[in-house]
């Protein structure tokens, strides 16, 4: 099932993540983050391997990072998908 | 001579005789509510004066109307010890086309008094003055405690204008700076706003892996072998430092310990220290909130310091000589325990050396304390984006993942493991905070240098490139 709603996960905290996720054709990602120098890229692998195991083919994300955590930022996202299908 | 008083900032300006391509100084103790580098500079700018070099001791956010300045070429150098974000960020851009040169809190006394930075005119922010331009930071609604960076430019500018909101009659009671070295007298409306110049109160940290690095920083100097009476100490005001220093107060007073002095920029916590006997002293160039001004001014036990006696090279002896302890922060730290205080994550200057190399250099023990990483950027790098301060005078470097003990200090690492704390390799820290962050990538780098960090003793420490536009 695709993302059917807009929904968002996390904070503007330092250390985390604010995740907008709303229906879209195909994934577009827009991320801001403080670390995009040293870790830009691999957070926006990080975003799309936690949609490809969420079976998200369709969806706008708008990502605030802050300094957030692997761990961290997957359970933002997970959350964000899973309040955007309605769950 | 009746008394120095002229009319108004620009009489005051003209008289000195400031022509273009001169420099101006300005010392830093109403901190971020510091109105007087900006009335002086809007003044040298609207009478046309140009190609100006700026000797500050250190500029805060609130002085960003130098930038217009540099913009207009008034300003076309900088010296200062340390530089706010927004300054800083100016800075890295590219906006001055000559690099800032940085200097430490006890280089630039030493350079200014050695003949190296000549300055043509001092301005003076003083909270107190009288007619004859005697003055202190100790009084008036703009009180800001200690005078301390102020001194050198007094005593070795060829013209020295004091700038007081609260002109009192001759003489002054309790001056710092005397009229013998002032050559006029402006009195305006507000030297600064008191609520930039002092913190309320200064706050020790509550964050828990704060308070983990503040416990281990205590026991560090519990075991070092420098602890006991006699004991002389600087911390900074960043809230594990605090912190720290306030367990370092609970074991002084448990084992009865009655040290030397406290030193540095004064907070209340240091005031507290010595009203509750840790310390026979405290040694004080700059007052950091109203507790310390309060105590400088009622307390004779409080003393004011220049900057040179503070802590300059060239001094026969400064003040950090004597120091035992200084704990100490950091934006990096690398494997070869050089310290980063220059430059923010991604290049931009945020900072500055201040007394952080002066320090470092005087203290038998001298210790920084910093989280293992922030906001996912790791501590501990291969080599740090700038050397603020050498890895030679650094000793210890506590994180609340272990203590890494620099390879030098052999003597002390054993003393460590024998209390039984947790000592590791700085190449573990670097290493245990990747696996957990990812091993971040290098930031790039521009093609300009936009200042130079110059050592207490004048050579070249490193240089800050500028950051590329995105």
């Amino acid at each position: 099932m695709d993302i059917i709603k807009k929904a968002s996960a996390g904070t503007l905290e330092s250390s985390d993540v604010y995740v907008e996720i709303e229906p879209g054709q195909g994934i577009q990602l827009e991320l801001e983050s403080v670390v995009e120098q040293q870790f830009g890229d691999s957070i926006r692998a990080l975003v799309q391997e936690v949609l490809a195991e969420y079976g998200v083919e369709n969806a706008r994300l708008r990502i605030a990072d802050k300094g957030a955590l692997d761990c961290v930022i997957r359970a933002r996202v997970e959350t964000a998908v899973a309040r955007g299908k309605g769950e | 001579m009746n008394n120095k008083v002229v009319s108004s900032l620009r009489e005051a300006i003209e008289l000195t005789g400031l022509k273009s391509g001169m420099t101006v100084s300005f010392h830093h103790h109403l901190r971020n509510g510091d109105f007087v580098l900006n009335m002086v500079m809007a003044e040298i700018a609207q009478m046309g004066i140009r190609d100006l070099t700026v000797n500050a001791s250190s500029l805060f956010d609130i002085h960003a109307p130098l930038l217009q300045h540099i913009e207009n070429h008034v300003v076309t150098k900088i010296q200062t010890d340390y530089m706010s974000g927004v300054i800083g960020k100016a800075i890295s851009r590219g906006i001055l086309e000559t690099p800032v040169e940085f200097r430490t809190h006890g280089g630039r006394p030493s350079d200014i008094e050695l003949g190296r930075t000549p300055i043509d005119v001092a301005f003076i922010a003083a909270p107190a003055a009288d007619g004859m331009g005697n003055c202190s930071g100790k009084y008036g609604k703009s009180a800001c405690g200690s005078l301390g960076y102020a001194y050198p430019d007094a005593m070795n500018a060829k013209k020295v204008v004091v700038i007081t909101d609260n002109l009192v009659d001759y003489p002054l009671l309790d001056w710092s700076i005397p009229e013998t070295c002032v050559d006029y007298v402006v009195t305006v409306d507000a030297i600064g706003d008191p609520h930039g110049i002092v913190s309320g109160t200064t706050k020790i940290t509550r964050d828990p892996v704060g308070l983990v690095m503040a416990d281990r920083a205590a026991q560090v100097i519990r075991h070092s072998g420098l602890l006991k009476d006699g004991f002389s100490f600087q911390t900074g005001a960043g809230g594990a430092s605090l912190a720290a220093a306030k367990f370092l107060k609970d074991i002084m007073l448990k084992e009865n310990i009655h040290g030397s002095f406290g030193s540095g920029g004064i907070t209340g916590y240091m005031v507290d220290m010595l009203n509750d006997g840790c310390f026979q002293s405290l040694m004080d160039v700059q007052c950091f909130d109203l507790k310390a001004v309060e105590s400088i001014r009622t307390n004779p036990r409080h003393q004011e310091i220049s900057a040179s006696h503070y802590a300059s090279p060239s001094a026969r002896s400064a003040v950090v000589d004597s120091l035992d302890v200084v704990i100490l922060g950091a934006t990096e730290v690398d494997t070869d325990f050089n310290v980063n205080v220059h430059t923010d994550s991604n290049g931009y200057i945020m900072g500055g050396s201040g007394g952080h190399s002066d320090t470092a250099a005087g203290a038998k023990l001298s210790m920084i304390i910093a989280p293992l990483f922030r906001a996912r950027l790791p501590i501990v790098t291969d080599r740090v984006n700038c050397i603020s301060t050498p890895g030679r005078d650094i000793d210890v470097l506590v994180t609340q993942a272990g203590i890494a003990v620099n390879p030098k200090d052999t003597e002390l690492r054993q003393r460590l493991v024998d209390a039984g704390l947790p000592i590791v390799d700085i190449h573990e820290l670097k290493e245990l905070a990747e696996r957990t962050t990812g091993a971040p990538a290098h930031i790039a780098k521009g093609d300009r240098v936009v200042a130079n960090v110059i050592y207490r003793d004048g050579t070249l420490l490193d240089t800050i490139r500028s950051v590329p536009a995105k």
